[in-house]
């Protein structure tokens, strides 16, 4: 035993250990990669599907996604699609951290979000050029964290589809309830602008929501309501899709 | 050490010799990942994978791991046992990963890994081992699925995401206890049923280190 605590058994045990663990671990990362990023790729595109109301359990996701829905980059600032970016390829939250890609949000940021791209990736459900949809990704600061997910705007650009979050931190059974159906579905025919296409007027309300720019709040969890509030606020504005969603709202029926 | 018997070795941390609720080991993860039945489960599934893996590989290096570092070899051995699990995780089972985020990566940390791989796996051979950290695995299992059971029916009306309770903000007549889907509800029901035990079989309890006497200052009191 005490040949075990020579310091040359020692080195050469570690660094076996070391080298043994680490092909473990790498071989793990490498070989089950593939899988977790089909994982991710397809729950993105379902959550996206949800949030148009063209999901139904059992469907090929892959297949449905490809068949109705294109994906395009938005310059956040012009609000013109940008033709330069592949929307297949481009990532909005890898472009969020990069300087040269972004900026810095100093004083207007009800977000919470400290840095926003310069391009967003929207995607639009039907004909790209008349669509029936258009979806947006959202996030901002709930209660705990970060709240991700997308916002589903009928071809007007201010008529409300659906709202649908897939990554939050918010407290299960309080603010956790932006998952509950039945909160989700008052959201569909609210509208976000009234007469100024740079003004989005959705909030959350307390205690019954009486028009058409009012949903509900979540009972016992007034930061996260906030949250939505805030981040509902912040992409339908100037800063955010207001530029571009203003080239729909004459285009169709019903636009303010 | 010498009645082991593979029988015991798994069963006896299960019921006898809980790593929760006798050694109350592993408190900080349960707190965190029973706010439903199925998180629990798939949590004690990784407990129990990290647990009976790092003990058999421990003991299969015993007698050649240097005593000055053989803590931070165990370590590394869980560690990289945990990453392999959570990666597993991510890839069949992404929905799951999602709500245990990052709870699976914090597995390194529980102490009952550590307490076996330290406590048995440096005496004892592979099989033994092996079948102790099923054991270990399996008695902090029970005890989530429990406290998941207790939490997820009071404070969700379900169970495994059926409703059973229909909620009151679902049309139903059941009003949660919003506590129950917060952690330190869970401190609450694993300390009922650490009680609940306890009086079922005494000898659990410990002695008590020492008694409360009589307050002296009183009297001081009463003379003045």
């Amino acid at each position: 035993m005490a040949s075990n605590n020579s310091i040359k058994k020692t080195l050469t045990v570690a660094l076996a250990l070391c080298i043994v663990c680490s092909v473990v671990v790498s071989t793990a990362a490498v070989v089950l990669r593939p899988a977790q990023v089909l994982n991710q790729e397809l729950d993105r595109k379902s959550n996206i599907l949800q949030v148009a109301q063209l999901y139904q359990p059992g469907i090929n996701v892959n297949e449905q996604f490809a068949q109705q829905i294109t994906s395009r980059v938005v310059n956040l600032d012009t609000g013109e699609y940008a033709e330069d970016l592949d929307a297949e390829t481009y990532n909005q939250f890898d472009a969020a951290k990069d300087p040269a890609t972004s900026r810095t949000l100093s004083g207007d940021d009800p977000a919470g979000l400290g840095r926003l791209e310069n391009y967003a990736t929207v995607y639009l459900v039907g004909d790209p050029e008349n669509p029936e949809q258009i979806i947006l990704p959202i996030r901002g600061q709930g209660l705990w964290g970060l709240m991700r997910g997308f916002l589903a705007l009928e071809g007007d650009g201010n008529t409300i589809v659906g709202l649908s979050y897939y990554d939050h931190s918010e407290t299960p059974g309080l603010g956790g309830e932006v998952d509950n159906p039945r909160w989700k579905s008052q959201w569909q025919g609210k509208k976000v602008y009234a007469d100024d296409p740079m003004d989005p007027m959705i909030q959350l309300v307390k205690g019954g929501a009486d028009s058409e720019y009012e949903a509900d709040a979540l009972s016992g969890a007034t930061l996260t309501s906030r949250g939505v509030t805030n981040m509902l606020q912040f992409w339908l504005s100037e800063m955010g899709f207001a530029d571009y969603l203003a080239r729909f709202h004459d285009n169709s029926q019903g636009g303010a | 050490m010498a009645s082991d018997t593979p029988k015991s070795v798994v069963l006896s941390p299960v019921f006898k010799n809980n790593p929760i609720a006798l050694q109350v080991l592993g408190i900080c993860s349960a707190l965190a990942v029973t706010n439903s039945l199925s998180v629990s489960l798939v949590m004690g599934l990784a407990v129990i994978a990290v647990t009976s893996f790092s003990n058999l590989f421990v003991s299969l290096i015993r007698h050649h791991i240097p005593s000055s570092i053989r803590i931070i070899v165990q370590m590394t051995i869980i560690a990289s046992l945990v990453i392999v699990v959570d990666q597993l995780l991510k890839a069949y089972a992404y929905e799951m990963s999602k709500q245990l985020s990052v709870f699976v990566g914090l597995i390194i940390t529980n102490c009952i890994v550590m307490g076996r791989a330290e406590g048995y796996a440096m005496q004892n051979g592979p099989v033994m081992s092996f079948l102790d950290g099923v054991g270990n695995g399996l008695g902090y299992a029970v005890i989530l699925l429990f406290v998941g059971f207790v939490r997820e029916l009071l404070g969700s009306g379900s169970l495994f995401g059926f409703t059973i309770l229909p909620a009151v903000q679902n049309g139903g007549w059941y009003v949660p206890n919003g506590l129950m889907l917060l952690p330190p509800s869970a401190f609450f029901v694993i300390g009922l049923l650490i009680w609940i035990l306890r009086s079922f079989s005494p000898d659990q309890v410990e002695k008590t280190e020492y008694r409360i006497v009589a307050n002296s200052k009183t009297k001081i009191k009463e003379t003045a």
